[in-house]
């Protein structure tokens, strides 16, 4: 178990290298340059931002400089607001994405293991035909709409109540967090549910479930003892790309929502080309998602034994 | 031939004839299918599969044909037209070009609020009884019923003294219902309880002079004041610009059909290159290619599309596509050659492959003939699955303004105009979303269909 952990993390940390200097790359084949722009300004003043920023000296010192502010965890200041560094963005509005994040997560997770559940266990009745018509329209549909209709029928319902039964927008309270995270769970919640459904019909025809109807088990404690403690198995090794898919699919949410969240500046400073914050939160959410799918193999290795001896 | 154990001296080649020819020893009871007639029987069996299928075919011919039917410039602007819903009022009726409105009107007979000249977009003239102790008078128009006691909407403008007791509106008028109100004012400018509230139906107006500018009358038509006439046909409404959503709905279709087909078939292509290479040279070369592809696999694929589309830049009249194509055969290659390599793999040690070897096959024959046809089902899938998530990654982009440049229209972009305008005319974004999600939608079921129909072992079970 410590060798398997250990090759991931060194793995992870690799890979995280990779996506640092890849971003650099990519930051550093941006035609144009940074600091010219919006204002006149004289060659001197341009001369001096350029030493300020280090732009004055070769990629490949500039490299090194950046790889080693990123090992003492500097990500930079801000190229548009002023006295603005990166870390302070981070630190300030990645707890909002985070916790959106988490309930999201919660919620998709809970949802696909009790609906797939529910469609296995009512396979071909109409619990599981409305449930899967349900499932068809989450993968589908893009979040962004999802989104958008999703506050559309809030304002409609607050408007027919004539109060405000949920907030249509920003953040602050547990009534702004619910509508948002629903809807960035959805699309995942879809996914696990159709996973979850294949998992449970795969688990119906097993030995060990014929074992325990022959010994004469209740048939309430085989679904849940048997059934679906194996079946939750496979849902566990997506969480890591589920993850991803939330924290990527959180910028549209928090757009639309108006939540302070990293996502929704990330979208802002790709917009205002934000050089610093673009590289710094790229690699901030590049690391965060490398880490959370070793911790969900990790997790899987310790769940299911047969994974790390292999 | 006989049944003796023991072997016979005699037994001499002269003493063997060939035995008659039995009729119909081997006939198959049904006939023979290939991998591909099998496919095809299961595909057809599937019927979301083939609705989907058709519903593909439509779509493609909705870009391809759609333009040359309805020949409408998705880039003009319909002025007079702006948001409009499908289905909207189109008439208008032609009236005198505008007059200031010089006398005094008469007042109502009955107290309250009422018109003074039909109201039309030109101009609404309000005309209303004296109030009781009302030193001024200010002008409201709402778009919803007013509630007693409730808003009484968009304050126009104060009539000026108590004597004058009419009040003309011609602030950006829109055609059909408002709702107008008359609120009496104190010596001090504030608001007494007197109100009146009058529900007005607005009808679109225009001048003569303006439908022949703008060729909706013809010199020879003999039409004059207080005729209808039609304003152009928008099917599915216009948008915030006055652009024909039916021809941005068609030219959207293009770029996101296009992006949706294009940028998998060539990242699919290359992966399988890729994979059969590196499945094929095996060994320590394979393991280099393929510790590469992983790292390509674990980047964040969202923040580098977002990346590498900042790191290409869009220059001035270019539309963006070719870029997005590029990000996304660079970060989306290796899921398939990780795949094909894992395919090719298993295929070298199968039996008929052995078998054709050992008959002398070369490389060649056995690649094209053995090694590619019994993957192809599984690529096949892959690309299936690959169109509507690249669909879905070029309308996210274009959502957050990464995705094509204006003015050219992705159902991404108009969804991301449309979202602004969400409230009043929902119409635009629901229109291109709906496209996004019933092309996804067929892109799926169909690929679910193929994945049952191609492969037995990745058959999901219903």
């Amino acid at each position: 178990m410590w060798r398997y952990t250990l090759t991931r993390l060194l793995q992870g940390i690799i890979t995280i290298w990779f996506i640092a200097t890849a971003t650099f790359l990519a930051m550093h084949a941006v035609p144009g340059n940074p600091l010219a722009g919006d204002k006149a300004m004289t060659a001197e003043i341009q001369a001096n931002l350029e030493a300020k920023y280090g732009l004055d000296k070769p990629v490949s010192q500039q490299y090194l400089i950046y790889m080693g502010n990123l090992m003492r965890g500097d990500l930079g200041i801000s190229y548009t607001q002023k006295n603005r560094e990166v870390n302070d963005i981070i630190r300030e509005h990645f707890p909002v994405s985070a916790t959106l994040g988490i309930i999201a997560i919660i919620f998709a997770a809970l949802g696909g293991v009790l609906f797939g559940a529910l469609t296995a266990l009512y396979r071909n009745k109409w619990p599981d035909t409305v449930i899967m018509l349900m499932v068809i329209v989450g993968i589908s549909v893009p979040s962004f709409v999802i989104a958008a209709f999703a506050q559309l029928a809030l304002v409609r319902i607050n408007g027919a109540l004539g109060f405000s039964l949920l907030p249509v927008a920003g953040w602050g309270t547990v009534a702004h967090m619910i509508v948002p995270s629903l809807v960035l769970g959805l699309g995942t919640m879809a996914y696990l549910t159709r996973l979850m459904r294949s998992s449970m019909l795969e688990i119906v025809n097993s030995d060990y479930i014929r074992t325990a109807n022959a010994k004469g088990l209740p048939a309430t404690r085989i679904f849940t003892h048997h059934q679906l403690r194996n079946a939750i198995l496979p849902v566990v090794t997506v969480l890591g790309p589920a993850i991803a898919a939330i924290t990527t699919g959180g910028f549209v949410v928090e757009l639309v929502f108006a939540i302070p969240g990293l996502g929704r500046y990330f979208v802002q400073a790709v917009q205002q080309l934000d050089y610093t914050v673009i590289m710094g939160t790229t690699v901030f959410f590049g690391a965060f998602l490398v880490l959370m799918v070793i911790a969900v193999d990790l997790l899987y290795g310790w769940i299911d034994p047969r994974v790390r001896l292999n | 031939m006989t049944m003796n154990s023991s072997p016979d001296p005699a037994l001499m080649p002269g003493a063997f004839a060939p035995i008659a020819r039995e009729q119909s020893v081997h006939r198959l009871s049904r006939p023979s299918l290939s991998y591909w007639q099998d496919a095809w029987f299961r595909l057809k069996a599937n019927r979301r599969a083939i609705l989907s299928l058709w519903i593909i075919i439509a779509m493609l011919l909705f870009t391809v044909l759609g333009p040359l039917f309805w020949r409408v410039d998705p880039a003009a602007q319909d002025l007079q037209q702006i948001s409009s819903p499908p289905g909207a009022n189109r008439s208008v009726v032609i009236v005198e070009p505008y007059r200031p409105w010089a006398e005094a009107p008469a007042a109502p007979s009955e107290p309250g609020l009422d018109v003074a000249a039909p109201p039309t977009t030109q101009q609404v003239r309000l005309v209303w009884t004296p109030m009781p102790g009302a030193a001024d008078y200010r002008v409201y128009r709402n778009i919803v019923p007013v509630k007693q006691g409730g808003a009484l909407g968009v304050p126009l403008g104060t009539s000026g003294s108590a004597d004058v007791t009419h009040y003309e509106d011609r602030m950006d008028l829109k055609p059909g219902v408002a709702f107008y109100s008359v609120l009496a004012l104190d010596a001090n400018g504030a608001a007494l309880p007197a109100v009146f509230t009058r529900r007005i139906e607005v009808a679109n107006a225009i001048t003569l002079a303006e439908a022949k500018a703008r060729a909706m009358v013809k010199a020879d038509d003999g039409l004059g004041v207080g005729d209808q006439i039609q304003y152009r046909l928008h099917p599915l409404g216009t948008d915030y610009l006055g652009r024909d959503m039916l021809a941005r709905l068609m030219q959207g279709a293009r770029v996101s059909l296009f992006i949706g087909i294009v940028a998998p078939t060539i990242f699919v292509l290359f992966g399988v290159l890729y994979g059969s290479m590196a499945g094929f040279l095996g060994g320590r070369i394979d393991q280099v290619m393929m510790r590469f592809a992983d790292f390509v696999i674990a980047l964040p694929f969202l923040l580098f599309m977002i990346l590498f589309k900042i790191a290409f830049g869009i220059g001035p009249g270019e539309s963006g596509i070719l870029p997005m194509i590029v990000a996304m055969v660079i970060l989306l290659w290796p899921a398939t050659a990780r795949l094909v390599r894992g395919q090719i793999l298993q295929v070298r040690e199968e039996a008929y492959v052995n078998a054709a070897r050992l008959l002398g096959a070369r490389t060649n024959y056995l690649v094209l003939r053995h090694m590619i046809p019994n993957t192809f089902g599984v690529i096949l899938v892959t690309l299936t699955f690959a169109i509507p998530s690249a669909i879905f990654t070029e309308a996210f982009l274009s959502f957050i303004g990464m995705g094509v440049a204006p003015p050219t229209a992705s159902w991404g972009s108009m969804s991301n105009d449309g979202i602004k305008s969400m409230l009043i005319s929902p119409h635009e974004l629901f229109l291109p979303a709906l496209m996004i999600s019933i092309t996804v939608l067929a892109f799926n079921l169909l690929g679910d269909g193929l994945r049952d129909a191609l492969d037995a072992k990745m058959r999901s079970r219903e």
